[in-house]
Formats: structure tokens, C-alpha cells, sequence
């Protein structure tokens, strides 16, 4: 470092250290010379951020140029101690992510310093680029375990913050250091630390629950990690003896730590007691983390809430709104069809007390969720619903609003129940609207607008006038949004056939049609219009149908003849956007090339004026019209065009100006209050009686409101053993196609032990022949699994499994053989990890991998490395719906192999599922093994190479280990799409980015078929029509993103035509393409 | 892992604000209100836990001042109520000799050394600090940030050791 820095830094402590009264007070100020003292003074006082990141920035570009000029290495180094430390004090302070390569080796040689103070604030600064730069610090892991094991319990106290944060993000690469952890809680529970770091005579508390967290995230699901950590645990839990905070902070981790892990019953029942502590401890900050603690177990064990209902009773009338939120949180989790309507109410008591929206935001959101779930009926549903919409207001999440609406819309199995609930909610807000001054927020006001509009017709009595005058009164409201107001507008123009001739209706087309609000305006002439001519009106707007599919001629091609016209008339073709942006480019060169323009009108009399709804029509009619249609057809997977009817037809033009009418009832509904606030009133009275009442009285009161609220709990009736994923019971059960159909992509192979048992969940087995058979089942599907849990990864696609499929899983159930529902108890909960013994493993591994291999297009078996005792060879199996390698290590030697180990280093663009079972530590002499992994995609990439060592001990000798590496290109990903010619329309409209290229090939080989072929084989897209010298072709990359291909071959070129929901897809098939197409 | 920590007068001053976070000024300015709004009405039977916006606070009161950390939702609640008392400890410590800290908070008078088992904690009395001091209470001297600073960084604690701190900071008086 240069003198002045040198001088500064020397100078620094004492100026860091001096008064810096600001606002005039009595100490004397110090000018202040020195940069970096001014600078820590100032980063340290500065509140405004920005600043600080230009100071900082100007100071490391100085200190940058100093360090990097010849010779000042050494003088930072001969820096003292104090200085050293608060540099590194300020990296760890906000810090720019850029300035990060230019200190990086500076601090990293600071691990090494001699003195602990400053290799523990380098591994805090390196903590720091952890977590603003997780890429930069990779290359330094190992340095992180080296200061894991440091002498200094300060230095590896520092480091466990690092190793919490990446054991959280990637918990099985960590796996190895669970010994360490274990073994440095222990050393640290058992006293074996310097008094130093006793916080009232408790051994380094922070400390513990840093370790208690980090074994926590690494037992998960990980029944053998656990195992290594039930000793420490227990001991934790016996030595925390109950007198401190600090005790009962170790405690609450502990607790947390034993539910987080796979379960061991004994130490469960200690954790148990120790919640129980919590819950009835007289201290209020212990109370609540008992109700968190409650909160967190109360899935696995619903009992421990039957235990502490008293409790829990109180605790919803406490004073401290923090604790009736928890009470709330717990009631939440145990809500099941019985007592739902008591929390519900509970719920919305505390709401009409709260006023912070996130508050208001999370409420709102699961009180819709439990009355969606569990509603024991029609009035109960929509009564607080309206109570939702009215306390939600605007704030609340948009998909209440919407999911309510279309579960009124797309009903439930039976009609008649459907029409109840439709004709209740009309009602109901009829006589909210009777109200005279009721103030309903906007989006309430919304989803009113859309029922009476949709279903008013169901009212026995009363005319659509009546309809008509209440939503004209809202439309006048000043308070009313012009948003809502369109929504309005929609509905009065439902209602306008169904009441001919109408004075309001009238009134309303006068009044807006000289409405400011253009929109408005627009509206207003449109209904006009439409009124006009009462047929058409009556044929656009059908009574009960607005959940029928949409006909939409999205080609416009009965537009057609006119477009022929005005070419005769001599008008020039229409161009889509990329084609005369490609011609603008072109026109500096001097001779265009691409031929595609022409051949353009010349297919024009060849395919045009048919109408047909394949890409190759559309792309022959105007571009324009397949635009529009594509927004339209986006609207339409959200609710925002229900209600809306066929616009366009082939014989014509329908309805040009209802289009928007339509289109603007943009859905966002809004709620209600009178019902409500009568509710509250209600409550309040009761409230009040209930006070004046004797104590004892209360405490019957107490009782009763337990047993209301606590039925249905417990081990004798069901409370969905897994957690809440009831989706058998439910009341209002939506029909939602599109989630399912999304959902039943999603796969992994650790999921689907967990989610095909969802479903049993809600199945009423309270009685054992429902145990039995599902036991019976059970059994049957273990033989069958057996045969190799390939079998389930096929069969086991859908995460949301339908009643239907249900059945046909569960006989191919992945059932671990430990006694899964032989008792009730705990192991339930985490997804079973099958126990097959190796040498069942292993005949079983072979035979599914044959059939994998039959089943499956496949890769050829590479050979990766090999040693004089092992050959480690892979194949890639391109599954439909995953990738999956095959590792198979032979075993060339007459020895056995023990304490195999195939490790796969994870990086960030995969996602890496080991199948279970398939472990094999032994591998016995002169035989093969094999394992599988199952390859996701996390991020797109190009092409990655995935390395990886196997690991083996022979006899005694130490453990041998040898690396290999694959490629693994984005390639492996792509799977053949199976659509129809019409879904590839509909899908082409839908996507978004396209790639157009033209691709010369050898003139003998520019057909379609070849071209066609060639993609197909080499790189598996589906083939979905050929029409003429056009050929639609699809595929996607898995799980689900799609990608269509069009094809023209023409005089050695062909023109490819990509589109993609994913904007860098295209692109890279292009390559692909070109690549084979060329190579061909 | 820590937010921000707040240390506000009942009157709704700062006293020092740390920020572990980005957040742009007027956040900041956003944040610390609402931090006072949402901790002074609270009762002093109340839990010392609150839930604020995705994060939640902890806070505890010494006399008249708030010490409040923001953190996440998840962090075990009783490690950062302790790790405060633990950051006063060692302030009550650290500021013994020159009593500066006596003069700050204004919890002892001037001359009252000593006596260490009468000094800490403080009792969390709620009524207002005593008259005339305000002057003086003005502003938290700059130390106070450097045991910050060597108690918490970047957004986790530090260190716990009190005897640590205390030689690590005397370490960098002694320089003066």
C-alpha cells in the first residue's frame, strides 16, 4: 500500500474510535484525514445506501490499483492486525458483487493468517460473497471445509453460516460432513469449549443451533443420516435443562431438528413433552413458540393438539394479536369438514380486528381455501365468500376472486346443486345490493356483476328489470370504478335479450353514449348495435353456457374471398412482421436470396381460400388476423372470456363490436358486507352476553367451543395422515382440466412414493377392511415392485392422480415393507425408502434394465473409465419423460468390492434423482452392477458435462477412487410431441417467439420426405402431417415446453419455421436442424 | 439471517439503524416508522415477537429504547431475543469505564461505577427516562456501531463470546 495508506491506516483505530457527535452536541470533532477511517466512519453511519456502494466502489478502485501495483502485496501483508481486520470488516459490509475477483485472493490468503481473528473475518467475508455471489466463491469449497476444521471454534463457528446456506440449497452433497457436525455438537453440548463462549453457563448456544439446524436440513427425509444423529439429539434435549431463554432457544431448534428428520418414536415423544412445556408455560414468548411448535407438528401428530386444546382455546382470545394469529395457523392446519364453520368464523373475527395487509392478504387467501375445501353447504359457501370479498377487498390475491367464479361456472358433478348454489349466490347479492349506502370494494362488486349477469335467469320471481335497475344504480355510482364499470356493462348486456325492449337499458345506452370514458362509450354503442337486432343478440348471449368451449375461426379465413379481391384489385400481399423485417434486411445486400417472399403468392392459389385451420392456411392468409386470434386465444386460458360466445363464424362476420364488450369483463370480483356485518354484530352481542355471564358458564363455553373446533381429530377418524391433500372429500371440488392435465407432467422419482398415497389420505379407511384392502394391495404391488421400481416411474406419472388412476396405481404401489399402515404411527409421513435386500436389488435391477432397454430408445453403452479391477460404462435411456442414465461397473477382479460409491457431482442446470434401492456397496467378484439416475433439467443449456467418481475399497486396502465425465446435451431432453394437426393450430397460435431459416441442401436431396425423415430420426421430433410440400413436425423439451416445426422444401431449400412458448428453444433447434440437414 | 437492526427512542428516533439489506432510502425511512409504529403499541405483557410484512421482529425494550431485529420468518425467535440481551450486556460492559453509555441511555448516573450485579441487565421499566437528558441522549456515539459491527455482520451473529468482543475492541482502542 502506498505511504498515504499506509499513514491512514495506522491513524485509523483512533479515528474510528473518536466521538462523532453529530447534530451539535458538546464532543469536539476531529477532522478527519484519513481516507479509509473516513470511509469505515462513513459506511458505518451512512444510512443512505447508495452512497455507501459509491464510496466503497471509489475506495476498492484505489485500493484495487494500489494492490495490483508491484510490490504492495507485500506491504498489505506487513499491515498490522488492526487494520487487516477492518478491512475485511468492511468487505463483509455491503459490497459490490463486481469489485468481488479483485479482493477474492487477498482475503483468501487471509484464511491462512496465524492469527484466528482474521481467518475468521475472511471466512465472513467469504460468507458474504456466498450470498451475493454464489458462483465466484465455488472454486474455494475446499478452503470452506479447511476452515470447518479449523483449530479456532471461532473460525468454524464462522463457517457453518456458509455450510447452512449451501446445505439448504443442495442438502445430499453434504451428506459426507454429518459426522463432523454431529461430532462438534456433541464436543460443544458436552462442555468441552472454552468458557469463552458460555452465554450464561450454557456452552456456545448460537453455536448449538447452528449445528441443530444444519443436521436438521441434512437428516430430511434421510432415514440412514438421521440414524447418525438420534444420539446428539437426545443428549441436546437432556442436557437444555429449563432455566434460561437461551436453554428454551435450543430447545424449540432441538424440537424442530426431531420432526424434521425421520422419526424416531422415542425421541418424538420426548419432543412432545417438551412442546407440552412450551405450551403451558406461563411465560408468554414461550407460550407462542409452543403454539409454533404445535403449528409445525400438528400434521404429524394431530393428537398433541387434542392434548393442548384447552390451551389452544385460550389462546384464541389472547390479548397479543401475534398469539391468535398462531392459534388461527394451528386451527388452519387441522380444519377438516366438521369444524370447519367454527375456525372459519374464528377467522373472520380476528380479520374485521386486523388492519396490516399481509395479514389480511394470508387469511383472506386460506379462509377461501378451507370454504373451497370443506363448505358443508350452499349458504354457508357464499355467505363467506361474500365475507372474504368484503374484508379481502382489493387486496387480496386475484386467483379468490377467479377460482370462486369459475367454480360457479363449471359446477360440480350434480346439476341441481349447482343451480342451488348459483340461485343462492344471486340472491344473496340482490340483497346486498338492496342496501341502501353499503360500500362493497371493486372487486367484490365484480364478481356480483358477472353472477347476476350469468345467472339471474334463475331467479323464480323478479324481472331481469329489477336486475337491470340495481346494476344501473351501481353504473351511476361515483364511487365506482371504470373498471367495475365495464363489468357492469358486460352484465347488463347478458341481460339485455333476456329483457327486450327495457327502459334501463335504454337509459344506460343514452347515458354512456356520450360518456367521457371512451371505453364506456364504446360499450354503450355496441349494446345499441346489438339491441338492433334481438336475433343475433339472442344467439351471442346463450342462458348457462359460459363454460362452452369457444369456436373461433382464428384463421379469418372466411376473409379470405375479400383478401382475393383486393389482390385482383392489385394490393399488395400482406407481409408478417419477421418477413419484412427480413427484407429490410436485406435490401443492403445486393441480391436477396431467400426466395421466400415470392414462392409466397404463388402458394396462394395453390392452398388459399380453404379455410382450413392448419399453420400452412394461416400462414397464407393474413398474419394480422392470426395475431389477434392468438391473444384472444390466450385470454382464454384464464377466466377473462367466460361468458363470452362464438364471435366469429364461418358464414361470416358476427358480431364485431361485442367482441369487446366481452373482452373487458376482465375478472376481478369483489365483496359484500351486510350479511357479514350482521354475522359480526351477532358475535359481538354474543360476545358481550357471554361476559356478563359467570366464569363458569365460560369454561362450559371453553368446552364446547373445543369440542367443535377439535372434532374430527385425532388417530380413531382421519385426518388426512399426510398432511393436508385432500382432495377426495371435498365439498366444492373443481374441475379444473388444465391444472390436472399440467400437473400429470410434473414427475420425479422421489415424489411419486409421497404422491400416489395422497389420494388414500382422504379415502375414508377408519374402518379395517379398508386397511386391509388397501394392505392387500399393497402387498401385491411390493411383488410387483420388486420386479424393478422402473415400473413406477412410467406408471406413477401423475402427481394429482384422478379417483380413476387411483385404483390402478395402488396396485403398483411403491409400499416400503415396513408395515406401512400395520399401525398408526409415525413412518407414515415420510415416503418410504424401499428396503429390498441387494442381492433382490440386483437380479431385479437387470431384468428392468433389459426391458428398460426394449422399451426405450437408448444410447449405445459407452465405456467412461476403467482400471485393472473395474470398468465403469454408461447408457443414456431417453424416457418419455426423463432422462435416465445407466451407470453399469463391472467388476473385473475375483475380489468383492466393498463400500462401493457412485457419486454424481450436482451442478446447477440438473437435477439429479437417485433411484432408490438401487445402492449396491458390494459388488462381488467378476460381476456387474448397475445404478440409475434420472436427469432433469433445471436450466436450459447447450451441452454439459456431468462428472462424476465412483469409489471402492478392496479388502482393507484405503478406497480407490475414479473419475469419469459424460456430456450431456440439451439434445437428450427432447422428446417427440404426439399432437393432431389441429391441437399443432392451436398450439402455433399460442407460441410466441419464432425463428425462421433457410436451409440449402444437396439438390438431390431437397425433399420433404428426406428432410422429414432425417428430423425424425436424428432428432426424434414427431412427424405430425405433411401437407403438399409443407410438413408440421413437433416435439418438446421435457417436461413440457413445446416446440413446432414447420417445414417447406422447395428448388434445394428448405425453410424452417420454428415456434416456442420458450424464447431460447427455437433457436437452438435451428442449430440442431441445420446441423443434421447439412450433415445429411 | 438479520434484516436490519433498529435501536429507536419511544419517541420514535433512531438511534441506530444497520442495514443488512438493500433497501433505498425511502424504504428505509418507510421501515423504521412502521418498525415504531408496530413495536410501541405493543404491551409490555406481549410476546417480544412480531410479525412484520415477510420478516418478523424481535424486539426488547431497555428503559426507554427498543432494540429491535428484523429477521426472517423462519429464524428461531429465543437465539436473537438472547443475542440482543447479549449485544446490551456487552455494551454495559464495553461503556463501564467511561460511563458514556450511563450518559447515552441515561440509565445510571454519572458516578455510579461499579456495583456489576446491580448494572444488567436492566429492568424493563416502562415508565419515561428521566427529564433533562435528551440533550445528552441525542445520539448513539460511534462506538456503538463498531460493537455492532463486531457483534453482527453480514446479517448473521458474529460473535457471542462477550469476553471476545470486549478484548477485540479494546484491541482497537488501544491504538488511539
Amino acid at each position: 500500500m502506498s505511504d498515504i495508506v499506509e499513514k491512514t491506516l495506522t491513524a485509523l483505530p483512533g479515528l474510528f474510535l473518536q466521538h462523532q457527535a453529530a447534530g451539535g452536541s458538546g464532543v469536539p470533532r476531529v477532522s478527519v484525514s484519513s481516507r479509509l477511517g473516513s470511509l469505515i466512519r462513513s459506511i458505518t453511519a451512512l444510512t443512505s445506501k447508495h452512497e455507501e456502494e459509491k464510496l466503497i466502489q471509489q475506495e476498492l478502485a484505489n485500493l484495487k490499483a494500489t494492490v495490483s501495483a508491484p510490490g504492495t502485496t507485500l506491504d498489505l501483508q506487513s499491515t498490522n492486525l488492526v487494520e487487516v481486520c477492518m478491512a475485511l470488516t468492511i468487505v463483509s459490509q455491503i459490497f459490490p458483487r463486481e469489485m468481488i475477483p479483485a479482493v477474492l485472493p487477498l482475503i483468501e490468503e487471509k484464511l491462512q493468517h496465524s492469527k484466528e481473528i482474521i481467518r475468521r473475518k475472511a471466512v465472513q467475508a467469504l460468507y458474504k460473497f456466498h450470498l451475493i455471489a454464489p458462483n465466484q466463491v465455488q472454486h474455494i469449497h475446499v478452503k470452506f471445509r479447511k476452515a470447518l476444521c479449523d483449530r479456532d471454534v471461532g473460525v468454524m463457528a464462522a463457517s457453518l453460516h456458509i455450510y447452512l446456506r449451501m446445505i439448504k440449497e443442495n442438502p445430499s452433497a453434504y451428506k459426507d460432513l454429518t459426522g463432523s457436525f454431529v461430532t462438534i455438537l456433541k464436543q460443544v453440548v458436552g462442555g468441552k469449549l472454552p468458557v469463552d463462549f458460555n452465554y450464561h453457563s450454557v456452552p456456545a448456544p448460537w453455536l448449538q443451533i447452528q449445528l441443530l439446524r444444519i443436521l436438521g436440513l441434512l437428516g430430511k427425509d434421510d432415514p440412514r443420516t438421521s440414524e447418525l444423529t438420534y444420539d446428539v439429539l437426545d443428549e441436546s434435549l437432556r442436557r437444555a435443562e429449563l432455566s434460561h431463554n437461551i436453554t428454551y432457544a435450543i430447545l424449540f431448534e432441538c424440537v424442530h431438528t426431531i420432526y424434521t428428520i425421520y422419526p424416531k418414536p422415542e425421541l418424538l415423544e420426548k419432543a412432545a413433552r417438551c412442546i407440552g412445556k412450551f405450551v403451558l408455560s406461563p411465560k408468554i414468548n414461550l407460550k407462542y413458540l409452543g403454539l409454533k411448535a404445535l403449528t409445525y407438528v400438528i400434521q404429524q401428530d394431530p393428537n398433541l393438539a387434542l392434548q393442548h386444546q384447552m390451551t389452544i382455546i385460550e389462546c384464541l382470545d389472547h390479548p397479543d394479536p401475534i398469539i391468535k394469529r398462531e392459534t388461527l395457523e394451528l386451527l388452519y392446519r387441522i380444519t377438516n369438514a366438521q369444524n370447519v364453520s367454527v375456525i372459519v368464523q374464528k377467522m373472520l373475527e380476528y380479520l374485521q380486528q386486523s388492519k396490516e395487509e399481509y395479514i389480511i392478504i394470508s387469511l383472506v387467501g386460506k379462509i377461501a381455501e378451507l370454504a373451497e375445501k370443506y363448505a358443508p353447504d350452499n349458504e354457508w359457501f357464499i355467505q363467506t365468500m361474500n365475507a372474504v370479498f368484503s374484508v379481502g377487498g382489493d387486496v387480496m390475491h386475484p386467483d379468490i376472486p377467479n377460482n370462486f367464479l369459475r367454480l360457479l361456472a363449471e359446477g360440480f358433478d350434480d346439476e341441481n346443486e349447482d343451480k342451488q348454489l348459483r340461485l343462492y349466490a344471486v340472491q344473496s347479492y340482490l340483497s346486498l345490493l338492496e342496501i341502501e349506502n353499503a360500500f362493497y370494494p371493486q372487486r367484490f362488486l365484480q364478481v356480483m356483476s358477472w353472477v347476476l349477469g350469468e345467472y339471474s335467469y334463475l331467479l323464480d320471481k323478479g324481472t331481469p328489470e329489477m336486475v337491470l335497475t340495481k346494476l344501473y344504480r351501481l353504473l351511476m355510482n361515483k364511487s365506482t370504478t371504470s373498471e367495475t364499470k365495464t363489468w357492469i356493462m358486460a352484465a347488463v348486456t347478458k341481460l339485455t335479450p333476456q329483457a327486450l325492449s327495457s327502459k334501463t337499458v335504454e337509459k344506460i345506452i343514452q347515458e354512456f353514449s356520450v360518456s367521457l370514458d371512451t371505453c364506456m362509450r364504446q360499450h354503450a354503442f355496441e349494446l345499441k348495435h346489438l339491441q338492433e337486432n334481438v336475433e343475433l343478440m339472442k344467439n351471442l348471449f346463450l342462458v348457462d353456457k359460459s363454460c362452452e368451449d369457444l369456436v373461433v375461426d382464428a384463421s379469418l379465413s372466411f376473409l379470405d374471398g375479400f383478401v382475393a379481391e383486393g389482390l385482383d384489385q392489385g394490393a399488395a400481399p400482406y407481409k408478417p412482421h419477421h418477413q419484412r423485417q427480413e427484407e429490410k434486411l436485406s435490401q443492403g445486400k445486393v441480391l436477396n436470396f431467400e426466395p421466400y417472399g415470392l414462392s409466397f403468392s404463388s402458394n396462394m392459389s395453390s392452398s388459399g381460400y380453404t379455410g382450413r385451420q392448419s399453420p400452412a392456411g394461416i400462414s397464407l392468409s393474413s398474419d394480422v388476423s392470426g395475431n389477434s386470434a392468438e391473444t384472444g386465444q390466450k385470454e382464454t386460458n384464464s377466466l377473462k372470456l367466460e361468458g363470452v360466445k362464438k364471435l366469429w363464424g364461418k358464414e361470416g362476420y358476427l358480431p364485431k363490436k361485442e367482441n369487446k364488450a366481452k373482452n373487458n369483463p376482465e375478472l376481478q370480483p369483489v365483496p359484500q358486507d351486510s350479511t357479514l356485518m350482521e354475522n359480526v354484530d351477532q358475535m359481538m352481542i354474543k360476545k358481550e352476553q357471554s361476559q356478563a355471564l359467570h366464569h363458569s358458564e365460560e369454561e362450559a363455553e371453553k368446552q364446547r367451543l373445543a369440542s367443535t373446533l377439535f372434532v374430527g381429530l385425532g388417530s380413531e377418524s382421519a385426518v388426512s395422515l399426510l398432511g393436508k391433500t385432500d382432495t377426495v372429500s371435498h365439498k366444492f371440488r373443481r374441475k379444473s382440466k388444465v391444472n390436472d392435465t399440467k400437473n400429470r407432467k410434473v414427475t420425479s422419482a422421489h415424489n411419486i412414493n409421497c404422491s400416489s398415497f395422497s389420494p388414500l389420505s382422504n379415502a375414508p379407511y377408519e374402518d379395517n377392511n379398508h386397511l386391509n384392502n388397501f394392505q392387500d394391495k399393497g402387498d401385491t404391488g411390493l411383488k410387483k415392485c420388486s420386479l424393478g421400481s422402473e415400473f413406477l416411474e412410467s406408471s406413477l406419472k401423475s402427481d394429482s392422480l384422478t379417483e380413476l388412476d387411483l385404483v390402478e396405481n395402488l396396485s403398483v404401489c411403491n409400499l416400503s415393507p415396513s408395515s406401512l399402515f400395520e399401525d398408526n404411527s409415525m413412518e407414515i409421513f415420510h415416503p418410504p425408502q424401499p428396503t429390498l435386500s441387494s442381492s433382490a436389488t440386483e437380479i431385479s435391477l437387470t431384468s428392468s434394465l433389459l426391458e428398460e432397454l426394449n422399451e426405450h430408445v437408448h444410447s449405445d453403452l459407452v465405456e467412461l473409465c476403467n482400471n485393472e479391477m473395474i470398468t465403469v460404462s454408461s447408457c443414456k435411456i431417453w424416457k418419455d419423460d426423463s432422462l435416465l442414465l445407466v451407470w453399469m461397473v463391472a467388476n473385473k477382479s475375483n475380489l468383492e468390492l466393498k463400500s462401493m460409491n457412485l457419486e454424481i457431482t450436482s451442478t446447477e442446470n440438473f437435477k439429479i434423482l437417485e433411484h432408490p434401492g438401487f445402492s449396491f456397496p458390494v459388488i462381488e467378484a467378476e460381476s456387474t452392477t448397475s445404478i440409475q439416475h434420472c436427469v432433469q433439467m433445471e436450466k436450459p443449456f447447450t451441452e454439459e458435462g456431468l462428472s462424476g467418481y465412483v469409489k471402492y475399497q478392496m479388502e482393507e486396502d484405503p478406497c480407490i477412487q475414479l473419475e469419469f465425465s459424460l456430456t450431456i446435451s440439451l439434445l437428450d431432453f427432447i422428446r417427440p410431441m404426439k399432437i393432431c394437426t389441429e391441437d399443432f393450430g392451436k398450439l402455433w397460435l399460442s407460441s410466441g417467439n419464432d425463428v425462421k431459416q433457410n436451409v440449402k441442401m444437396p439438390d438431390s436431396q431437397a425433399n420433404l420426405p428426406f428432410a422429414l425423415k432425417t428430423l425424425q430420426q436424428k432428432l426424434r421430433l414427431h412427424i405430425v402431417d405433411i401437407i403438399g410440400n409443407e410438413g408440421i413436425l413437433a416435439c418438446q423439451l421435457l417436461p413440457s415446453i413445446p416446440c413446432l416445426l414447420h417445414l417447406r422444401a422447395y428448388a434445394g431449400i428448405v425453410a424452417l419455421w420454428f415456434r416456442s412458448s420458450c424464447s431460447t428453444l427455437p433457436d437452438y433447434l435451428l442449430y440442431q436442424c441445420q446441423k443434421v440437414l447439412e450433415e445429411s | 439471517m438479520i434484516r436490519f437492526i433498529l435501536i429507536q427512542n419511544r419517541a420514535g428516533k433512531t438511534r441506530l439503524a444497520k442495514w443488512y439489506m438493500q433497501f433505498d432510502d425511502d424504504e428505509k425511512q418507510k421501515l423504521i416508522e412502521e418498525v415504531h409504529a408496530v413495536v410501541t403499541v405493543r404491551d409490555a405483557k406481549h410476546t417480544n415477537f412480531v410479525e412484520f410484512r415477510n420478516f418478523k421482529i424481535i424486539y426488547r425494550r431497555y428503559a426507554g429504547l427498543y432494540f429491535c431485529i428484523c429477521v426472517d420468518v423462519n429464524d428461531n425467535n429465543l437465539a436473537y431475543l438472547e443475542a440482543i440481551h447479549n449485544f446490551v450486556e456487552v455494551l454495559n460492559e464495553y461503556f463501564h469505564n467511561v460511563c458514556e453509555l450511563d450518559l447515552v441511555f441515561n440509565f445510571y448516573k454519572v458516578g455510579s461505577p461499579g456495583a456489576e450485579g446491580a448494572r444488567s441487565p436492566w429492568p424493563r421499566e416502562p415508565g419515561p427516562p428521566p427529564a433533562g437528558t435528551s440533550a445528552l441522549a441525542h445520539c448513539l456515539p460511534l462506538q456503538v456501531y463498531t460493537v455492532v459491527d463486531e457483534m453482527f455482520l453480514a446479517g448473521e451473529i458474529r460473535e457471542t463470546s462477550q469476553t471476545k468482543v470486549l478484548k477485540q475492541l479494546l484491541m482497537l482502542q488501544s491504538l488511539e
